[in-house]
C-alpha cells in the first residue's frame, strides 16, 4: 500500500532521482547554475553577465521582458535576474506572467533595479520576486543572494521530487496549487476497482520473488493504461487497485475515460499473457468494476500523515461491481450512471438488477462486451 | 570642485570585474550614452514622458555603476521630475557628459 504523505516529506533527504538540480552534483553549492539576465541596458547586461560568470554560472541575456519570457518557456533556467524598467514588457509584466504559469511559478527571481521609492519594490516582492537588489549591485551581496535563492530552489525541487514519488503527479499538482488541508469536497467522478483473479492460489504456486516481479509488471501496465486516460491510481492493496477519474482534476468525460482505461488494461493483460505463455506460465485474468457519481474527495488522515482518497456510495459500488465480476465471469462491469453517460460509445450487455450486500436498493449492472475493444 | 568620477567606486568596479573588462565596459557606455541622450531630446520634442523617464533611468543606472555621481544625480532628477527643466536641463546634462566621457577614458586606461 502506497499512500501520499506530503507532511512527512523531509527536506534535505537525498532522493537519488536525477532531477534538474542534481545535474550539477559535485560542484560547490549554487555554482554553475543556468541564469537568465533580463535588462534593456547593454552596460548593465555586460556587467551583470561578467559578475555572474566570475562566480561560475552560465549566463544568457534578454534585452526586454518579452524576449525573457520566450527564453524562459523554451529553455531551462535555475534563476532569473530581472530588471524592472524595460521596453515592450517590463519586469512587472514578466513577474505577473510567471506567476500565472505553472512551469515558471517556482523559478526564483531576483529583481535588480534602481527604482525610486519603496512602492515598486514592495510590488515586486508581492508579485513573487525572491529578492530585490538595488543597482549598482554589490558583487558580494549578489553572490550571497543568488546562492541563497538557488539553495531554496534546490530544497523545493527535492521536496517536489519526494512528493511525486509518494503521490501521483496530479495530487502533487493539486497540493502545489491548493496547499495541504485535511477535509473533502464533493465532486462528480468515476471510480474504478481492479484486481487479479485467483491471485491467492497464484501466490502459493510461485516464489515470492516471482510474485513481486509479477506485481511490479502488472502495476506498471495498469498505471500506464489508467494515467493514459487521465485517471489517477490512488490505492494499491496487494493485487488490487483503486483509481479515480475526474478528481483531483476534472476530466471532460470521466465515465468514458474510465471505460477506455479498462479496455486498455484488458488489452495489456492479454499482451502480457502472450509473453507469459512463452515462459510457460499461467495466464492472469483481471476483474474491473466501474461506478460514477458523487464522491467526497480530499485528504484524510492526520496533519502528519495523510492520503488523498475518495469515499462515498460510488466508491463502495465500484468495489462491489469488481467483486461481482467473479460471479458473472465478465471482465468489466459498470453501474447504471456510467452506462447512461456512455451512450452508444461502447457496446454493453445489460445483466439486469443486482442487490449488493449492504445496499438496500438494487442497481442495474452492465458488462462491457469483449469485442468492444477498439 | 568635486571629482567628475568617484575614484573609489571606479576602483571597486575594476577590482570586481577586472581592469581589462572595465575598458570594454566604458567603451560600451560611451557608445550607448549618446543614444540615451538623443532619446531624451527626441522624447522631449515629442512630449513622450514615458520614453523620457526610461532613458533618464537607464542613464542614471550606468552613471552610478561608473561612479559618475554628479551626472547620475542630474539624470535622476530628470527621471523624477520629467521634462520640467526643458532644453537647458538637457544642454547641461550633455555638457557634463563630455567631461565624464573624457575622464572615464583616462581612468579606464590607467590614468
Amino acid at each position: 500500500m502506497v499512500d501520499e504523505s506530503p507532511a512527512r516529506v523531509a527536506p534535505g533527504t537525498s532522493t537519488g532521482r536525477a532531477g534538474s538540480s542534481r545535474a550539477r552534483t559535485g560542484l560547490p553549492s549554487g555554482a554553475g547554475a543556468r541564469l537568465l539576465v533580463a535588462d534593456d541596458n547593454k552596460v548593465n547586461r555586460l556587467l551583470m553577465t561578467r559578475s555572474l560568470e566570475l562566480q561560475g554560472h552560465k549566463v544568457q541575456t534578454a534585452e526586454n521582458g518579452r524576449v525573457a519570457l520566450q527564453m524562459l518557456r523554451a529553455e531551462t533556467f535555475d534563476l532569473v535576474l530581472l530588471d524592472m524598467e524595460m521596453p515592450e514588457l517590463d519586469g512587472f509584466g514578466v513577474l505577473e506572467q510567471m506567476a500565472g504559469d505553472n512551469q515558471l511559478r517556482s523559478l526564483p527571481v531576483i529583481v535588480t533595479s534602481s527604482l525610486e521609492g519603496i512602492t515598486d519594490i514592495v510590488r515586486c516582492i508581492e508579485l513573487g520576486a525572491d529578492d530585490y537588489l538595488h543597482k549598482p549591485v554589490n558583487p558580494v551581496l549578489l553572490k550571497a543572494r543568488i546562492n541563497s535563492s538557488l539553495e531554496k530552489k534546490r530544497l523545493r525541487d527535492q521536496q517536489q521530487d519526494l512528493i511525486k514519488r509518494f503521490a501521483t503527479s496530479e495530487v502533487a499538482d493539486d497540493l502545489q496549487e491548493s496547499g495541504f488541508a485535511l477535509g473533502g469536497r464533493r465532486v462528480q467522478a468515476t471510480v474504478m476497482f481492479s484486481d487479479i483473479r485467483g491471485f491467492t492460489s497464484l501466490v502459493e504456486s510461485q516464489s515470492p520473488e516471482e510474485t513481486i516481479e509479477l506485481l511490479n509488471t502488472y502495476y506498471t501496465l495498469m498505471f500506464d493504461a489508467i494515467s493514459g486516460q487521465g485517471g489517477v491510481v490512488n490505492q494499491m492493496i496487494g493485487d488490487g487497485l483503486m483509481a479515480i477519474f475526474g478528481a483531483p482534476q476534472a476530466l471532460d468525460d470521466s465515465p468514458l475515460a474510465a471505460v477506455r482505461a479498462a479496455l486498455d488494461m484488458v488489452e495489456m493483460i492479454d499482451l502480457f499473457n502472450v509473453e507469459r505463455a512463452g515462459l510457460e506460465k499461467e495466464p492472469i485474468r483481471i476483474g474491473i468494476g466501474i461506478a460514477s457519481g458523487e464522491v467526497v474527495a480530499g485528504y484524510t488522515g492526520t496533519q502528519q500523515r495523510a492520503t488523498y482518497t475518495c469515499i462515498g456510495d460510488t466508491v463502495n459500488l465500484a468495489a462491489r461491481l469488481e467483486a461481482h465480476t467473479k460471479e458473472v465471469q465478465r471482465g468489466i462491469l459498470l453501474d447504471g450512471d456510467t452506462r447512461a453517460a456512455l451512450g452508444d460509445k461502447v457496446s454493453l450487455d445489460a445483466l439486469g438488477e443486482v442487490t449488493f450486500k449492504g445496499k438496500s436498493l438494487a442497481v442495474s449492472v452492465y458488462a462491457v462486451k469483449a469485442q468492444a475493444q477498439r | 570642485m568635486p571629482d567628475t568620477i568617484d575614484r573609489n567606486i571606479f576602483a571597486e568596479l575594476q577590482d570586481a570585474a577586472g581592469a581589462e573588462f572595465v575598458i570594454e565596459l566604458v567603451t560600451t557606455f560611451l557608445e550607448e550614452a549618446p543614444v540615451m541622450l538623443a532619446e531624451l531630446r527626441s522624447a522631449m520634442d515629442a512630449q513622450q514622458a514615458d520614453k523620457f523617464r526610461r532613458a533618464a533611468h537607464s542613464l542614471k543606472s550606468n552613471c552610478q555603476t561608473f561612479g559618475a555621481m554628479q551626472l547620475g544625480a542630474m539624470a535622476r532628477d530628470l527621471e523624477s521630475n520629467g521634462m520640467a527643466g526643458g532644453a537647458p536641463a538637457l544642454d547641461a546634462l550633455e555638457a557634463h557628459f563630455r567631461e565624464v566621457a573624457a575622464q572615464l577614458q583616462e581612468l579606464s586606461r590607467g590614468g
